[in-house]
């Protein structure tokens, strides 16, 4: 394979701490920037849930009372329901999970790190922006965290509005709570959305030679499409909020029917984003599956072609199909029909996706490790999700589904287990990439078991709960909720402790893990240009261009 | 640095610290927003607002350096003009949001009875403005000054004739601060509030973006016609100048769009 002097082994690393990390330029450097703050922020925002799982586990109300927020129970004092802590923990679960976890951890981090390796790219197209993006990013994220611990609604901290922020309410909400958190959304959305204009110059401009659009790999191609949503959508989401801040800080009344606005026209510009946004979250997942498939079937990957025009597809329709978050506001007949015919026919691209997964899968020899378990749940998971999504797209069934706990449980199914699962495939398919050392594997065997069957326990019960009529965004239910509601906290105790277990997984792997010598650790099917460079990669990676032989194994496909 | 061997024409940048200042200016001018509107004076957002220039002017100097050094090549201009396409591409769906919102309630007004009967547009009781007075004037000089930027590009790309290209530069500037001016005569004069009716919120937030970002474009102009002075931009290597020519005719063409839609028929 590429010798070293190729790549640029002989090269010492010259920069000190701060240099390297704080004013970086380094595509790869900046990546792992990005997995390390978003893996950060995930545990926060999952420990959210662990307290509002512990809250939901009994009926009555045990742990967030008005007396103060406890963490034992305690029944010889009194307890009020504190419904704004309540409320303040689903919103910043939310907004946290959507804008700082999933998209910085699977954009940010996977696009960076291997968008520009696998197309053989010696950097981004604009490194500087680069490092702009993730300091905007922590930027929004110390705004989101600062909106948290100050003033907001009752009279306490935090905002506890959804994480949506639906007028009236975000506008009626007091402090300043809600307009660090608008302003939070601002900035990390422009930071995602230079980001989009990095990767989508990149993508177009800076590929290998020879590396035509359509042999360009899955992964990188997820990453553009990705982009290409980021970039359409986010600014309306902006104009949408900052609507919103004129509307609570200078009496404007878009969204007040007393000035002659309409709440409505919130939702209607939130959700033009925020469908793309679903897709935004799951289409590099869909890349990463593509690749640890592929590699642990030993086959190339089925159907390239279609593979690349329904992500294409999935990013098209993901714009016209928003109003399917809105069949109870009151559309016309004609509007929901339109709506939910739209969004019916993504099931066919993203069905052409499942089954040229399972074609690559059949008649392969498939080896279950770690990455491949991972990539496997994922497509059960998926599925499953995918298929309550088309259950809910019909706007007569969505009138008894709608804000249950069945709609929970869908969007968990895609993106809980959806992106999630395929950000730990990512994580440790590439871990020894980048990193240079190896987990043990059964430690990522056991946390797949763990979370598998944790995060199945926490949503699969709530489909049951959506169905007996249990609304979202209570603090509290009546006893005939309590089976499921019980299993479902211990599921969701049982992923937060499989997490705990990943955190020492990663650190005992960053000291004590196998070495990794060969560039290659997986097996010939892993054949994308960032299989042909050491572990973990030196500073700068392909200042000379590869050569089309080192990645174009066409007759593989 | 170590000089490495390459074979490629990109430029690869060296670690700058532009980005993260930028960023903790952007958190200080937002965080210090949120404190000035909840009555805490605008110190805080003002300082934000001087780091975030400062950053501008810094890093946008040393890319005006790294261009007469040489780093942009063929290659790495093509990747620039990319940049920025996408970011207008991306302030266009910026303004997707305002005429959404102007169409909405412009189409669909909400009423008394409201969904069941619309409501009228314009409100009751909003005197708009006659679109065929000073908004028709506005819409010519902003076409003119397009006009203008456009010779000052043929003149320097096709005759490299940098006395006409500055005189278009001037021209455009001049007319694109004469279109502010009018602009703001015209705010003074409305007899429709800011606050508190939906006629109002529509029409200046989409008029005062559009006047803001005519203000970043007569700017960026106008650093144009600085370079220009100090000799820089040849007829092969000229991003700077494309791009804000570019960011000029995108300001124009959405003007277009609010005169016929919210000036016109709007009103």
């Amino acid at each position: 394979m590429a010798d070293a002097a190729i790549h640029g082994h002989d090269h010492q690393d010259t920069r000190g701490f701060f240099t390297r990390w704080f004013m970086s330029t380094n595509h790869k450097d900046i990546g792992i920037l990005y997995l390390i703050v978003s893996a950060f922020i995930g545990l926060i925002s999952v420990s959210f849930t662990v307290y509002m799982r512990m809250e939901l586990m009994n009926p009555g109300v045990q742990y967030m009372c008005l007396e103060g927020a406890r963490f034992l129970v305690d029944n010889s004092t009194e307890c009020t329901p504190n419904g704004h802590l309540w409320n303040v923990m689903i919103t910043y679960h939310g907004i946290l999970m959507m804008f700082f976890v999933v998209i910085p951890a699977l954009f940010g981090g996977f696009g960076n790190y291997l968008m520009p390796l696998q197309i053989g790219a010696p950097d981004m197209a604009f490194p500087r922006l680069n490092n702009l993006s993730f300091w905007m990013y922590v930027a929004g994220t110390s705004l989101g965290v600062a909106s948290l611990l100050s003033p907001g609604g009752n009279g306490q901290l935090g905002s506890g509005v959804g994480w949506v922020l639906y007028p009236p309410l975000s506008v009626n909400e007091g402090g300043m709570s809600m307009d660090l958190a608008i302003f939070a959304v601002h900035v990390s959305g422009a930071s995602s959305i230079l980001g989009a204009i990095n990767m989508i110059t990149t993508f177009l401009n800076m590929r290998a030679p020879g590396m035509t659009l359509f042999k360009v790999p899955l992964f990188s191609w997820s990453i553009f499409v990705t982009a290409w949503l980021i970039l359409l959508s986010l600014p309306v989401l902006a104009g949408a909020i900052t609507m919103l801040l004129t509307d609570r800080n200078f009496g404007t009344t878009f969204f007040d029917p007393a000035g002659g606005g309409d709440p409505i026209l919130y939702q209607h510009i939130l959700w033009f984003f925020g469908h793309p946004e679903v897709y935004i979250i799951i289409l590099p997942g869909f890349g990463i599956i593509s690749h640890v498939i592929a590699t642990f079937s030993r086959k190339p990957i089925f159907g390239y072609l279609p593979m690349v025009w329904a992500m294409i597809a999935i990013g098209v329709l993901g714009f016209v199909v928003w109003a399917h978050h809105m069949y109870t506001v009151g559309l016309s007949l004609n509007q929901q029909s339109y709506f939910m015919l739209a969004t019916m026919v993504i099931a066919v691209p993203t069905g052409v996706k499942v089954f040229s997964w399972i074609a690559t899968m059949w008649g392969g020899s498939i080896e279950f490790k770690t990455p491949m378990l991972w990539a496997f749940g994922f497509l059960f998971l998926f599925t499953v999700g995918g298929v309550t999504g088309v259950v809910l797209s019909q706007a007569g069934v969505d009138r008894a589904y709608h804000d249950t706990y069945y709609v929970v449980a869908h969007f968990h199914y895609v993106m809980s287990l959806g992106a999630v699962f395929a950000i730990f495939a990512g994580i440790y398919f590439y871990f020894g990439k980048i990193t240079g050392r190896q987990y043990p594997e059964w430690a990522g065997k056991l946390h797949f078991w763990a979370m598998f069957i944790g995060a199945n326990l926490t949503f699969f019960p709530q489909h049951f709960l959506g169905r007996q009529g249990m609304p979202r965004r209570y603090i509290d239910y009546p006893e005939q909720f309590a089976q499921w509601n019980f299993w479902s906290s211990i599921g969701a105790f049982l992923s937060f402790a499989s997490f705990i277990f990943f955190i020492g997984i990663v650190a005992y792997t960053l000291r004590k893990g196998a070495k990794i010598t060969e560039n290659n650790y997986w097996n010939e099917y892993a054949d994308t240009l960032e299989w042909t460079v050491s572990c973990p990669p030196p500073e700068h990676t392909f200042e000379i261009l590869p050569k089309q032989e080192d990645w174009d194994h066409s007759h593989n496909h | 640095m170590m000089a490495h061997e390459k074979n490629h024409d990109y430029h690869i940048l060296t670690p700058s610290v532009w980005p993260l200042l930028g960023a903790l200016s952007g958190f200080i001018l937002f965080f210090g927003a949120v404190l000035y509107f909840h009555d805490s004076g605008p110190w805080l957002m003002l300082i934000g607002l001087a780091g975030v220039l400062y950053v501008m002017f810094g890093w946008w100097s040393e890319v005006v350096e790294e261009s007469h050094v040489g780093d942009h090549t063929p290659v790495v201009q093509i990747g620039l003009r990319y940049g920025v396409i996408f970011f207008i591409m991306s302030e266009v769906m910026f303004f997707a949001a305002w005429f959404w919102s102007f169409f909405k309630h412009a189409m669909y007004p909400m009423g008394p009875d409201s969904p069941l009967v619309d409501g009228v547009w314009p409100p009751v009781g909003i005197e708009t403005f006659d679109p065929w007075h000073l908004p028709l004037i506005n819409t010519l000089i902003l076409l003119l000054s397009g006009t203008a930027a456009t010779w000052a590009h043929h003149a320097l790309v096709h005759e490299n004739n940098r006395k006409d290209m500055k005189w278009g530069l001037i021209i455009a500037i001049v007319l694109g601060a004469f279109f502010t001016v009018l602009q703001i005569y015209e705010y003074s004069h409305a007899t429709f509030g800011f606050s508190g009716n939906i006629y109002g919120a529509n029409f200046f937030m989409a008029t005062g973006f559009h006047g803001f970002h005519v203000l970043v474009g007569t700017i960026f102009l106008f650093i144009c016609l600085m370079r220009l002075n100090a000799g820089h931009f040849t007829q092969k290597n000229h991003i700077g100048f494309e791009a804000a020519a570019w960011y000029w005719h995108f300001v124009d063409v959405v003007w277009l769009f609010l005169f016929a839609a919210v000036y016109i028929w709007g009103a």
